[in-house]
């Protein structure tokens, strides 16, 4: 878990820079998975809704939705999952996030659970 | 509450990942311990690994009358298995669909033993009973025993360390009793992998210092231990039937690739499912269990829809990433007129098409 992240009840996390969210899946999040074999992820310049679906991530034995974090548009993708699935379990904080939004409300974020919320969260058995 | 075999401790000191299996308890993977299914999977088909699978049932059949009861109530011919042998069989119902596959055990002429799935064990028993055994008795022994499956090419030479017996007498679909690290054992050569291995049957009691034992005996080989996630993605490679997903009561056994296991020879005598069988053996049955590959990006799940030109046929039955072949597979009943090798189909996956391309079973076959 960082500090300066902000993260979901359906284990996304979140890191605001200026108006740009950039979004993964916590560690919590890819030890429940298993080895991550493929991610689903939408094109630069769609709408993402926060709570909406805005992908799929799969395990050799289960199939996860992305929800989005916040409302806005997708700025940038991370392709280099597709050819490497493996990093969202190697480095989920770092070089496995997924997608960059052009956060519409900031204020969307920090009403997001803080780093030792989201630990108290799982540790209460989600 | 869910049941826990004898192995449970062990599971949780080597890392495993638990998770609720037909009533049980079991290990999905040991992620705990940096393994998981991907390099379980590999280790298998490279060294080895040892699976606890004492969920399963072991059921005795026990009497003059079991070899003609057991003809009654298998598919299979029974009267080809010699003491020691071990036989692929299933126990069909009047449609010819399985009410369980299972393994079949000589011990001699008058002592067989039924090794059944975990979630049918209480559904065989009573099947089995409501058959009128004859001339025998059967006993539900599955409490008493746990079943350890050391599986890879690797597995012969870590066992070998450990028993007096001769393995390398010990063909394929073959077993023997004997001690192991000092412990009274079955020994038979079977598996549900696509490897060589071993299938290893002892008292309860003794299943924890045994799974020590091979353990430390493979730490030289590579043997890890290996989960039920494991054990799917390499029964599928090697095409073998999931019972509840690729095969159940409304699959006959012919349409599942089976018939290699239905004798419909005289000296066998009638069956359950007999008639029919024999007949979709003779003329083909209306639709057949193929496997696939996909050919777009996409992985298959168990019932996701199949789609032969566009039209919906039927659902995946069995689905996943494929670790060793790096494809994703599955299997599915299709009719027999779109059945060929080559033949395309679509996978619905979230609402679209994804295309997919029947091809020759098993996936994955060892080189022997």
């Amino acid at each position: 878990m960082t500090n300066d992240l902000r993260y979901t009840k359906d284990h996304e996390w979140v890191r605001l820079t200026d108006r740009t969210g950039r979004i993964g899946i916590t560690d919590h999040a890819q030890q429940q998975l298993g080895d991550v074999v493929f991610v689903e992820l939408p094109k630069v310049g769609d709408a993402v809704t926060s709570g909406g679906r805005f992908g799929t991530v799969e395990s050799v034995k289960a199939v996860s939705e992305l929800f989005s974090p916040v409302t806005g548009k997708v700025t940038a993708v991370n392709d280099e999952l597709q050819k490497k699935p493996e990093s969202v379990n190697a480095d989920p904080y770092g070089s496995a996030w997924m997608i960059e939004v052009q956060v519409k409300d900031p204020a969307e974020v920090s009403a997001l659970m803080s780093a030792e919320e989201y630990d108290a969260f799982v540790k209460s058995g989600h | 509450m869910l049941l826990k075999t004898p192995l449970h401790a062990q599971h949780i000191a080597a890392g495993a990942r638990m998770v609720s299996f037909g009533g049980w308890d079991m290990p999905i993977d040991y992620s705990g311990k940096g393994l998981g299914v991907i390099k379980e999977h590999l280790a298998v088909r490279s060294n080895a690994g040892l699976f606890d699978v004492s969920h399963m049932g072991e059921v005795d059949i026990v009497g003059p009358g079991a070899l003609a009861f057991l003809q009654r109530v298998t598919s299979n011919d029974v009267a080809k298995l010699q003491d020691g042998h071990a036989q692929y069989s299933a126990l069909p119902m009047p449609t010819g669909a399985p009410v369980d596959d299972i393994i079949v055990y000589r011990f001699n002429a008058e002592r067989y033993l039924l090794v059944v799935n975990a979630s049918n064990r209480a559904k065989d028993v009573a099947w089995l009973q409501a058959q009128g055994p004859t001339g025998c008795d059967l006993n539900d022994r599955s409490d008493e025993f746990a079943l350890l499956a050391l599986q890879g090419p690797k597995a012969a030479a870590i066992l070998q360390g450990l028993t007096p017996s001769d393995l390398a007498s010990v063909g394929y679909y073959k077993f023997t009793t004997g001690t192991l690290s000092g412990l009274s054992a079955t020994l038979a050569r079977t598996g549900y992998t696509g490897e060589d291995g071993f299938e290893i049957m002892v008292p309860s009691a003794d299943a924890p210092a045994l799974w020590d034992a091979l353990m430390s005996a493979g730490a030289g080989h590579g043997l890890v231990p290996a989960g039920l996630g494991a054990r799917d993605t390499l029964r599928l490679e090697a095409k073998m039937c999931l019972y509840g997903n690729d095969i159940d009561e409304t699959t006959t056994l012919v349409e599942a690739g089976l018939g290699w296991i239905v004798c419909v020879e005289p000296h066998k005598g009638d069956f359950n499912g007999r008639a029919i069988l024999a007949e979709q053996r003779a003329n083909g049955p209306a639709r057949k269990l193929v496997g696939f590959e996909m050919k777009e990006r996409g992985i298959a799940r168990h019932g996701y829809p199949v789609l032969v030109a566009g039209s919906p046929v039927s659902v995946v039955t069995s689905g996943s990433m494929a670790p060793f072949l790096e494809k994703n597979i599955g299997l599915a009943y299709v009719p027999a007129a779109n059945a060929a090798v080559g033949s395309p189909l679509g996978i619905e996956i979230r609402g679209a098409s994804v295309l997919a391309e029947i091809v020759k079973t098993p996936f994955y076959k060892r080189a022997r």
